[in-house]
């Protein structure tokens, strides 16, 4: 592989993360908005997609072994490398949360809710958002944008507490929908599971911009 | 950025070389720490052979060079005008690119330094054979058959036994001018595990063309390009994260 190659061949890895990064966002958000409609086969179509994030995955890991074995990235590359690596565990397993979402979808019983899903679309739309910017931030190489995105996880923890709550309460009132009830902050715990998961990723940049390693969130989860 | 170098034992100050009119070596500035593997990179015509040989006033057999600033060793200047530079190279021993042992045996070879400057009894000769061979890892290869000529040696043994001569003369400093350029990659790891653990026992000094290799092996590294010090810092730094843009352009290949 001549250097040119070899530098296109990074390139191309980190257009194969921003296409894994679309999977992902396409999971989360259809595998709430099936559970928001009681849609059964949209939620069947997330955990089947899940496979192909998987192999996404896989592939990239692969890729970037290859370029290690072969090339010897050092510096920057190396780094880009060992973030991208880092990076797809989050993504697959931001793509788990969201199988798992449509997956409590299938268990639930038939009909509405427990009570009004506003709070959990609301967190499935912030953890959305840190994503994109999360992405943008690795595309740009933006340090100052990846750090911000930790601050927005705060907003996911707050809902995921009042979410956390309010069912509590729901449930001491009610013990009849404790079954239900659970399974809705089940849902809430994959959504800030998942926008941890994107701090994660806002570390690995700026790693891989700075070469310094910052735990940039303490998560309360 | 500088960085404190611990334990000094050569200290490289505002080093300049002039091969006639051209300027081969800018105001280099560096220190070596005892008992580490320093390395020096860059692409070809950089200065860091030429560098390497002014530690040990190799150069000095070449007409027409002139050099500026001082290294000293020890905190002694080595080109200063009482300096005896047959003594400074029994101190800071040299092994060069291609293994070039003498025709002669492999006993010989290694105490080949020792005899020139007078030992004469054998078992001290003996002994110091054994030693400088263990040390280079090829004591167990060839204890059998010291009295063989060297050049029925591999490649790679043939460059331990370089080694072996050079630390027969008990050096503070071991300079290699890319030591493993000619071997294969199994007498190269044989060779880079012995630097390993020479460096126990003496500060070595490697260039290198194998990015790699300064990777493996070396605890500091010193980038050059057109005869500037470019960036010298700990390895793990160099090549994870460095701190100049031509450093980081030439270790991962973007030119040279």
């Amino acid at each position: 592989m001549t250097r040119e190659a070899y530098h296109r061949a990074i390139k191309n890895l980190q257009d194969e993360v921003l296409t894994m990064g679309d999977m992902v966002a396409i999971a989360i958000k259809e595998s709430v908005e099936s559970l928001r409609l009681r849609d059964m086969e949209a939620s069947e179509k997330v955990i089947k997609n899940d496979a192909h994030i998987n192999k996404k995955r896989f592939d990239i890991e692969e890729k970037c072994i290859f370029l290690i074995a072969t090339q010897q990235p050092m510096a920057v590359d190396l780094r880009t490398l060992a973030s991208i690596l880092s990076m797809v565990t989050d993504l697959e397993r931001m793509g788990d949360h969201a199988e798992g979402i449509a997956k409590i979808n299938l268990m639930m019983c038939e009909g509405p809710p427990v009570k009004p899903l506003i709070d959990i679309p609301k967190m499935s739309e912030i953890a959305l958002s840190m994503l994109t910017r999360c992405l943008k931030a690795f595309v740009d190489r933006d340090v100052e944008a990846a750090r911000a995105i930790c601050h927005v996880d705060d907003d996911v923890d707050a809902l995921h507490d009042r979410i956390y709550k309010e069912l509590l309460m729901m449930m001491i009132a009610n013990p009849k929908i404790i079954p239900e009830a659970t399974y809705l902050t089940w849902v809430s715990h994959n959504l800030e599971r998942i926008a941890d998961r994107v701090t994660n990723i806002a570390e690995r940049v700026v790693y891989m911009v700075t070469g310094k390693m910052e735990e940039m969130n303490v998560s309360r989860y | 950025m500088e960085i404190l170098i611990p334990d000094q034992i050569v200290n490289v100050i505002n080093l300049s070389l002039y091969y006639g009119k051209t300027k081969a070596l800018k105001e280099i500035t560096l220190d070596v720490s005892k008992s580490k593997i320093t390395s020096f990179i860059g692409p070809s015509g950089c200065g860091k052979s030429t560098l390497i040989r002014c530690i040990n006033r190799m150069n000095d057999l070449i007409e027409d060079v002139k050099i500026e600033g001082e290294i000293k060793i020890d905190g002694c200047d080595i080109y200063a005008p009482d300096v005896d530079v047959t003594e400074l190279r029994k101190r800071v021993g040299m092994v060069f690119q291609k293994p070039n042992p003498f025709p002669k045996s492999i006993f010989e070879n290694v105490i080949y330094g020792p005899r020139v400057l007078g030992v004469k009894n054998k078992s001290v000769l003996k002994d110091l054979c054994e030693k400088a061979l263990k040390r280079a890892a090829l004591w167990d290869d060839v204890k059998e058959r010291l009295h063989v000529n060297a050049l029925d040696l591999s490649g790679g043994q043939q460059q331990r036994l370089c080694i072996a001569r050079a630390i027969a003369m008990e050096p503070e400093i071991v300079l290699l001018d890319e030591p493993c350029s000619a071997l294969d990659p199994i007498a190269t790891s044989k060779i880079e595990d012995m630097l390993v653990e020479l460096k126990k026992h003496y500060t070595v000094i490697i260039v290198t063309h194998n990015m790699q290799q300064a990777a493996r092996i070396s605890d500091y590294t010193g980038f050059f390009m057109l005869g500037k010090l470019m960036e010298f810092n700990v390895t793990t730094e160099i090549f994870t994260n460095p701190r100049e843009k031509a450093t980081e352009d030439y270790i991962t290949g973007r030119f040279g």
